[in-house]
C-alpha cells in the first residue's frame, strides 16, 4: 500500500475532509420539495432530511452528525414551520462546530417559489464563506472508511468482501480507521465475532451486541436476507453472514459504536445500528442499503465502500461511495455504475493482495478528488428514519 | 476445459460455482483441498452451491468451515444445494421461499 498523501480540507473543529460540500437539511417531509429545489443544479450541494413531523432524538443525532461531517463545509436547514424538529436549533449546533449555517421556515418566507429563491441566496452566501477552506496534507491515518455490502451473491463472500477485508487490514496498519456494520448479518457467528475482540472488555461488548441482534431478528421475524441474495446463490442468513464478516479483515476489533457516535481511537470498529428495546419494542429496522451507508457516514467516514455482487445503482450524499463487485458478470453488465471489479481474484488473474492494492490506489485517487461512478452520475440517496438507540448525549457523540 | 467451483475450507461439503453450468457438466473443484472433479446432476448458476458428497436429511451444510444450515432431504453428490433442500438453523421462514425468486410464499398481495 502506498504512503498515501493528498490535500484535504481542514474544518474549524480540526477534522479533515476529502470534499468541500454544502448541505441542505430539511426537518419534515413537507419541506422536502423546497429543499431539493434549492439544491437543484448546484453540484457542490447535497441534501438530507427527516420525513417525520414528530421528532426523534436518534434522527436528530444522525442529522447533526451528518451536518458536522468532515466533508461538509456549511449547512442550510429548512423547515415547514409546524414540525417538532427545529431547523434553527440544528443550525445553532452546526455553528458551534465553527461551520457557517443558516436556517429558515417555508411558512415564514411566502411559500414554495419565494422559499426556493431565499434558499438559493443563502446557499450562495454560504458557498462564498467556505470557498477559502484551508487545504492541508492528509494521509491514511486521517481517514475513516466505512464498508457496507448489499445485493450480495455467492461471489461477495469469495471476492468482493475479502478484497475489502485485505484493504482494511492495510488501512488499520497505517493508523487509519475502518468501520463495518450489519450486526444482523452476523447471525450464528457469536464465537467468531467475540474472538476478534481487542481485549476482554470489548469481547463482552461484542457478545452483548451480537445477542441483541439475534434477539431482534427473532422478535421481529426479520432476517437480513433478501430475494436477490437467494437468487444469487445464498441459501441462509448464516451463509450470508460468513461472507459479510469477511469485509472486516483480520485485525482486532477496538469496540462498538452506535449510529452518530464517536470512536475513541483509530483501528477497526463495529457499528451497531440495531434499535434498542424501548416502549415501542424494537420497531422495524435494516430497511435498505442506503440507511446502512448513511449510518457509516455518521461515524465520520469520509469515504464509503459498497460491495454488491448482484449490482446496485445507489450512491450517497456527503461521502463518496466506491462500488465494488466480486462478480465479473455484474461488472460487465453494470460497469457504468461500478468502480471496482474484485472478480479478478476468482478467475485467477489477480491475487487478493494485488486486488487490495489496486483498491487502495482507487481510494487514494477518490480522496484526492477523483469522482466515483455514483458521484459522477449524481446519485445521492439518503434515508433517515425513526429509531430508538440508547446513544450517549449529543456532546459525547458526533465528533469522531 | 471443465467448469470450475470453489471450496473455501477443507471441511466444506459444498462449493460455489464460478460459472453457470448445465446438468451433467463436469466440474473441477478448486480451493483449500486437492483439486478433484465431479459430475453435476443439476443445472447450477454462478454463485450457487454444489454438494461435494452425499448428505442425509438433517446433515449440517458446511461452507467457510462453518454450518450454514441443515439438509431437509437427502442430497446426492453433484446436486444443487439451495432453498429446496437446505434450511437455516435460525431463520424459520427460510424453508418457505420461492426457489426461483427467493420471495416469501406466505406474503399476500391482496
Amino acid at each position: 500500500m502506498s504512503e498515501g498523501l493528498w490535500q484535504g480540507y481542514l474544518r474549524p473543529d480540526g477534522r479533515m475532509g476529502v470534499r468541500n460540500l454544502l448541505l441542505v437539511a430539511y426537518t419534515v417531509q413537507c419541506a422536502q420539495f423546497v429543499a431539493h429545489e434549492v439544491a437543484r443544479g448546484e453540484p457542490d450541494t447535497h441534501v438530507i432530511g427527516f420525513p417525520g413531523c414528530y421528532d426523534n432524538e436518534y434522527a436528530i443525532r444522525l442529522m447533526l452528525a451528518l451536518a458536522r461531517h468532515p466533508n461538509v463545509g456549511a449547512v442550510l436547514a429548512i423547515g415547514l414551520g409546524c414540525e417538532y424538529t427545529q431547523p434553527h436549533r440544528l443550525a445553532a449546533v452546526v455553528r458551534d462546530s465553527g461551520r457557517p449555517a443558516e436556517s429558515f421556515y417555508i411558512q415564514e418566507n411566502g411559500g414554495t417559489s419565494t422559499s426556493i429563491a431565499h434558499g438559493k441566496r443563502l446557499l450562495q452566501g454560504l458557498r462564498e464563506r467556505i470557498a477559502s477552506a484551508e487545504r492541508v496534507p492528509m494521509t491514511w491515518s486521517d481517514l475513516t472508511v466505512g464498508c457496507e455490502c448489499g445485493g450480495s451473491d455467492g461471489t461477495s463472500g469469495l471476492a468482493g468482501n475479502p478484497v475489502v477485508g485485505r484493504f482494511y487490514d492495510g488501512l488499520v496498519d497505517r493508523g487509519g480507521t475502518a468501520v463495518f456494520e450489519e450486526t444482523v448479518e452476523m447471525i450464528g457467528l457469536k464465537k467468531v465475532l467475540a474472538s476478534r475482540a481487542a481485549n476482554n472488555e470489548v469481547r463482552a461488548l461484542l457478545e452483548h451486541t451480537y445477542d441483541k441482534a439475534e434477539r431482534y431478528c427473532k422478535t421481529v421475524r426479520q432476517y437480513s436476507v433478501s430475494p436477490g441474495n437467494f437468487a444469487g446463490g445464498l441459501t441462509t442468513i448464516e451463509e450470508k453472514s460468513l461472507g459479510a464478516l469477511a469485509k472486516s479483515g483480520t485485525r482486532p476489533i477496538q469496540g462498538v459504536i452506535r449510529v452518530a457516535e464517536k470512536r475513541t481511537h483509530p483501528g477497526l470498529w463495529l457499528m451497531d445500528s440495531v434499535p434498542d428495546e424501548t416502549f415501542m419494542q424494537f420497531g422495524y429496522t435494516n430497511p435498505n442499503d442506503t440507511e446502512g451507508i448513511v449510518d457509516l457516514i455518521s461515524a465520520g467516514a469520509q469515504i464509503v465502500l459498497f460491495v454488491t455482487g448482484r449490482g446496485s445503482v445507489i450512491g450517497s450524499p456527503i461521502a463518496p461511495l466506491i462500488k465494488i463487485t466480486g462478480n465479473g458478470q455484474t461488472f460487465r453488465n453494470m460497469g457504468g455504475d461500478i468502480d471496482f471489479n474484485a472478480g479478478c481474484v476468482l478467475d485467477g488473474s489477480r491475487t487478493l493482495d494485488q486486488a487490495a492494492e489496486s483498491l487502495a490506489e482507487l481510494v487514494e485517487r477518490v480522496a484526492e478528488g477523483e469522482p466515483t461512478k455514483p458521484e459522477a452520475l449524481g446519485h445521492r440517496e439518503y434515508f433517515v428514519m425513526y429509531k430508538h438507540q440508547n446513544t450517549p448525549s449529543l456532546e459525547a457523540g458526533c465528533h469522531a | 476445459m471443465s467448469a470450475q467451483c470453489f471450496r473455501i475450507d477443507a471441511s466444506d461439503n459444498v462449493a460455489t460455482l464460478l460459472e453457470d453450468i448445465d446438468a451433467g457438466a463436469e466440474v473441477q473443484v478448486r480451493g483449500e483441498s486437492m483439486p478433484f472433479s465431479l459430475c453435476a446432476t443439476d443445472a447450477i448458476k454462478t454463485g450457487h452451491k454444489i454438494a461435494l458428497r452425499p448428505l442425509t436429511p438433517g446433515a449440517l451444510i458446511v461452507k467457510y468451515g462453518f454450518p450454514i444450515g441443515e439438509a431437509t432431504q437427502s442430497i446426492a453428490q453433484g446436486e444443487w444445494v439451495h432453498l429446496h433442500n437446505c434450511r437455516s438453523l435460525y431463520d424459520a421462514r427460510s424453508s418457505n421461499l420461492d426457489i426461483d425468486s427467493g420471495s416469501r410464499k406466505e406474503t399476500r398481495y391482496v
